[in-house]
């Protein structure tokens, strides 16, 4: 416990410049973007040359970059991501209104691509070479290449259009009023299809990373060890092979994290998930640069905070991480 | 030729060496066959596939050639990804060649600027970019190689690291070089293989990342992009879908040929390795 919680602090203090560095970057950004929260705001409500001066000297946009930065580093200190025009509302409340769908879907594909692709990773380490590795290698990769956005289109034109086994899009059935056991049951059934569109895709990733650890793992001593007391093959590839090979598969689900949230914008938008994804194309769409880079910046602290869940479980999976600093 | 030859000689290597002939040749020749501005109306809306000979693919929803489409497609797709991984290759070579080679404060600065880039969904960071510089083919290739950099920086400085202390540096150094001389002239050139080897991913994933912002309207609106083309198709997936199946099929292809490529120069490479 005393080597998670240090590990924990040290990854917390660590994950401070890098969000600042981060917050940097979208000021920039925002910076850059022709017009101001101002000229946003005039578009859709209207007003004169007076009260555009007035309100940019009531939202401090007169004063320098660097005062306008440090303003916006304190408003962010109070959780405060601004004002959405698009939506007339409180930025932070948007993304947090479409965070969980978006939990929802990267959650379940990833479970899907690490389940199934580790899965599949054993079999193709169990005998590297085989007829059988080749087959799910290349298999994987020509699943690796195919682009999310496209695999979705497909998925709805074959399973939605034609056999119409599962809903077209939306994350569940508008006003139908279900509770409970039921409503969890539509929701699961509006996922099957987007869930799978991004977890297949990232499966090579795992399926790959299993086989190689694996394929490495053979030539280790305690293998040929193994061997020769006369323990089972199948012993020895699930207890012996492939336990040594799942450990670094853990790192890559935080790696993968960031990645999986580019992909999801894809896939929300096809299949009109109101995720974060969806959000971010719709902030595009109506060209609302803070909303974006509000969604950025929660991705950035999304992605720090299941890095740092990743590195705990490991830590507790893998006794030596971290020991040297809890014996210090 | 040894190096050609035994690239061939692998499944892998012929495969994606096949596949990535074949898009070369469609994205060079698209000028030759399809001289039209492949924008323009070349027949009834809507039209088939294999129906009529002068139109293969068939055409969209406004009459455009769809096979035009592919061909021009291609050359977005090759332009793009080309500049964008020999951008990030370059970028990335620097970035890492600096912080490995100078060390200290420099090295922390630098690392930490790769952190928050790797933090930020790449994808995402894309997305802004584009949406709010605009457009355009330079800008997609821009904010492609912001968001993939990262990976070579890293792989750079690791290298650095490892040759920064080798002699002929140090001898580099005692005849008087200045050290980004050092740098430019003596690591990096040794440290850049290992970054090479990463460029089949980096040229697959800008080739995924252009379609998926083209396919989200964030193309260059003069250029024809499957990804774009793909969005277009969305409107009548119902009633067409080859519209947006076709450039699909032409998107899986290349990819596919690049990691292929890309795993048989490595195994060739290893078979090199292990006769050595």
């Amino acid at each position: 416990m005393k080597r998670a919680l240090l590990l924990l602090r040290r990854r917390l203090i660590g994950s401070i410049p890098v969000l600042l560095i981060v917050i940097v970057g979208t000021f920039l950004l925002l910076e850059a973007a022709p017009g101001d929260a101002v000229d946003a705001y005039v578009v859709s409500t209207g007003g004169d040359a007076g009260m555009i001066e007035a309100l940019r000297q009531r939202w401090g946009l007169d004063q320098s970059p660097m005062t306008r930065l440090a303003t916006y580093l304190w408003a962010l200190l109070h959780f405060d991501l601004g004002h959405s025009v698009t939506f007339s509302r409180p930025i932070l409340d948007v993304i947090l209104e479409r965070l969980p769908n978006t939990l929802l879907l990267m959650g379940s594909a990833t479970a899907l691509s690490f389940g199934l692709g580790s899965a599949l990773g054993i079999v193709a380490g169990a005998k590297p070479g085989s007829f059988r590795d080749r087959f799910l290698s290349i298999g994987s990769l020509a699943l690796y290449a195919v682009p999310g956005f496209w695999l979705g289109l497909v998925l709805t034109v074959v399973f939605s259009v034609q056999l119409r086994w599962f809903p077209i899009s939306g994350i569940e059935t508008i006003a139908s009023g279900k509770t409970g056991l039921d409503r969890a049951l539509d929701i699961g059934r509006h996922l099957v299809l987007p869930v799978a569109a991004l977890g297949f895709i990232y499966l090579a990733l795992y399926l790959r990373m299993m086989r190689a650890g694996m394929a490495e793992a053979w030539r280790q001593d305690f293998v040929l060890a193994a061997k020769a007391r006369g323990i089972a093959r199948p012993r020895i590839v699930l207890r012996h092979v492939a336990r040594n090979a799942l450990l670094p598969l853990v790192t890559m689900l935080g790696l993968q994290s960031a990645q999986m949230l580019g992909g999801s914008v894809v896939i929300e938008t096809v299949f009109s998930v109101p995720g974060l994804g969806r959000l971010a194309q719709e902030a595009v769409a109506s060209r609302d640069t803070p909303l974006l880079l509000g969604i950025i910046l929660v991705s950035a602290v999304l992605v720090i905070l299941i890095n740092l869940i990743v590195d705990i479980l490991y830590a507790f999976l893998d006794p030596r991480v971290g020991a040297s600093e809890a014996a210090a | 030729m040894n190096h050609v030859r035994r690239f061939l000689a692998t499944p892998e290597g012929m495969a994606g060496g096949l596949l990535l002939l074949g898009f070369l040749l469609v994205a060079l020749s698209a000028p030759f066959f399809f001289p039209r501005d492949p924008l323009s109306i070349a027949g009834p809306a809507l039209l088939r596939p294999f129906q009529d000979w002068s139109l293969p693919l068939g055409t969209d929803r406004l009459g455009r050639d769809v096979l035009a489409g592919i061909f021009h497609g291609a050359r977005t797709s090759l332009a793009v990804s080309l500049a964008a991984a020999s951008a990030s290759i370059a970028v990335g070579a620097i970035v890492g060649t600096l912080a490995g080679f100078a060390g200290g404060a420099v090295d922390e600065v630098l690392m930490r600027v790769t952190d928050a880039f790797q933090t930020v969904p790449g994808f995402l960071l894309a997305l802004a970019f584009v949406s709010v510089v605009g457009p355009s083919l330079g800008v997609v290739v821009a904010a492609i190689a912001l968001s993939a950099w990262t990976g070579p920086a890293r792989i750079a400085r690791a290298e650095v690291l490892s040759i920064r202390e080798r002699d002929y540096v140090a001898s580099a150094r005692v005849a008087g070089m200045h050290p980004l001389e050092i740098a430019f002239r003596e690591i990096l050139p040794n440290a850049l293989p290992p970054v090479l080897a990463l460029a089949s991913v980096i040229v697959a994933q800008a080739i995924l990342v252009e379609a998926a912002l083209s396919f989200l309207g964030l193309g260059d609106p003069n250029r024809v992009t499957w990804g774009g083309m793909i969005a277009e198709g969305r409107a009548v997936l119902r009633s067409a879908p080859f519209l947006s199946i076709i450039p699909g099929i032409a998107l899986v292809l290349t990819v596919l040929g690049v990691y292929l490529a890309g795993e048989g120069a490595v195994e060739a490479s290893a078979a090199r390795r292990s006769l050595a």
